[in-house]
């Protein structure tokens, strides 16, 4: 409610600021001009979300297989650690526009070099958020399995993974948001459709309405893409403190 | 001998937890460790446990299953699972050891709360969860530590008469720590009094009184008393304590 009424006024301000010309329309176009750019531009609008969306979801679903694997596999060993973490992080280091064209150079221009773009952006928040939930596990039920004589996979299965499918999820949610950054460059490096292309051809021939329509559906991809994660982590995650204060006397 | 402890020591660092301690219990005997917050009673279930290993003297003991305080229920798994985690973790199937425990869901009150989380549970029902739990591991010895403590008096007392009656079921070799000496007077065969840190012995008990015992009966309050005395509290008249 209170966002929707921050949104409105929002707009309601943009387009007062460019119908009086306190703005050249060129530069900013005013919301009714997005919208009507969404309508009649819907066809080709539609493919580039179908497009970029492709792109988000698989790059997204190759972050939580990588960020499992090396979140995991971080935990469990120590050596694997110690020869990860550097380029874990590091890889975070790298600016996107400089490794997109080189995804592209070797991948080609098909569909691997935008899922991998996105995979990049994302797998880092999967994988440091799902290392840290399965190492801040409460250290009293850590003893009890520990006397319980669990090995270090029962361990993990048992108590270690579930404890931290809050945080992952955390992970998750915050690559969800990030994805379409990916997306983006890597279309920019190098693509002939898709949002992030539009995107760029609009912006070269000054139809800024159309860039904004463009913007505006990556926008809600990421909105879309963040509240389908965090549906998911409510229908996973049903033991939070949320049910634990409405529980039983 | 199912549990013995001989001139135990235990530092963590310069903090020195328990010196000097020794203890012992035959097979089926209930010992209580009764001392103030901080003595180091955790730390010797976890001696016992084999969960750490003592500075100098010896530790000899039976496989011991772990009570852990506030019960350590697994806020993700519903009452069965949790009461079965000890055949999970020894690797049986969850179908197992969901029938394993489901076993003695009705012996224990539990009946129709098996799916329950333990959120939805009252703090006595998470006890007997736990306690089955720690049951289920199969194991000679048990460590319960504080195991009623954070329950309301009332029904701390129905869990306290609630033990007695599972042991004299299912006995078995039981190390509970707690700070009440009066639930070690009702629940043990012998109590051990530790000082403040560091834990020492300051002296040991035998209760030998008939069960099922009260905290009314005249040679429980007599009992009370004389621990009491020996942990060094201020000799306040009966009716004032109460």
């Amino acid at each position: 409610m209170a966002a929707a009424i921050v949104v409105l006024v929002g707009l309601a301000g943009w387009e007062a600021l460019v119908r009086t010309g306190a703005v050249d329309a060129l530069l900013l176009p005013a919301p009714t001009h997005i919208a009507e750019a969404l309508w009649t531009d819907r066809a080709i609008l539609a493919e580039d979300l179908a497009v970029t969306g492709g792109e988000v979801v698989l790059g997204l679903l190759a972050a939580v297989a990588l960020g499992a694997a090396l979140g995991v596999g971080m935990h469990l060993s120590a050596p694997v650690r110690r020869a990860l973490r550097p380029l874990v992080i590091g890889s975070q280091a790298v600016p996107v526009p400089v490794i997109a064209p080189l995804f592209i150079l070797v991948l080609g221009f098909g569909l691997a070099p935008k899922v991998l773009m996105v995979a990049l952006v994302c797998f880092f928040p999967v994988t440091i958020n799902l290392y840290d939930g399965l190492r801040d596990v409460d250290p009293d039920a850590r003893k009890l399995l520990r006397s319980l004589d669990a090995s270090a996979w029962r361990l993990l299965r048992l108590l270690e993974a579930p404890s931290a499918l809050p945080a992952t999820f955390t992970g998750i949610k915050i690559a969800a948001a990030v994805a379409v950054i990916g997306a983006v460059f890597a279309e920019w490096a190098g693509s002939d459709r898709g949002l992030g292309h539009t995107l760029l051809i609009a912006n070269g021939q000054l139809e800024t309405a159309r860039a904004f329509a463009a913007t505006f559906l990556l926008f809600a991809l990421a909105v879309a893409l963040y509240g389908l994660f965090s549906l998911l982590e409510r229908r996973v995650v049903d033991w939070t403190p949320r049910t634990a204060s409405s529980g039983g006397p | 001998m199912e549990l013995e402890l001989a001139a135990v020591r235990k530092a963590y660092g310069d903090v020195v937890a328990l010196d000097g301690v020794s203890l012992r219990a035959e097979a089926n005997e209930t010992v209580a460790v009764v001392g103030p917050s901080g003595c180091g009673k955790s730390t010797l279930l976890e001696l016992v446990c084999g969960l750490t290993a003592p500075d100098a003297g010896e530790v000899r003991a039976s496989r011991a299953a772990l009570m852990p305080q506030r019960d350590g229920l697994l806020p993700w798994l519903s009452a069965l699972d949790n009461a079965g985690l000890a055949l999970r973790a020894a690797g049986r199937s969850r179908a197992e050891a969901r029938a394993a425990a489901h076993e003695h869901f009705a012996a224990f009150g539990l009946d129709g709360f098996e799916r329950a989380r333990p959120s939805e549970l009252s703090g006595g029902m998470r006890q007997r969860v736990a306690f089955l739990r720690t049951l289920l591991a199969g194991r000679p010895v048990l460590c319960l530590d504080e195991p009623f403590g954070a329950l309301d008096a009332l029904t701390r007392g129905r869990m306290q008469r609630w033990l007695a009656d599972a042991l004299a079921a299912e006995p078995r070799t039981v190390l509970l720590v707690t700070h009440d000496v009066e639930e070690a007077i009702l629940l043990a065969d012998r109590i051990v009094l530790l000082s403040p840190r560091p834990g020492r012995v300051v002296e040991t008990l035998e209760v030998g009184l008939a069960r099922p015992r009260a905290r009314t009966d005249l040679a429980v309050v007599e009992l009370r008393e004389r621990a009491l005395a020996a942990l060094g509290e201020p000799a306040v008249p009966l009716r004032e304590r109460a």
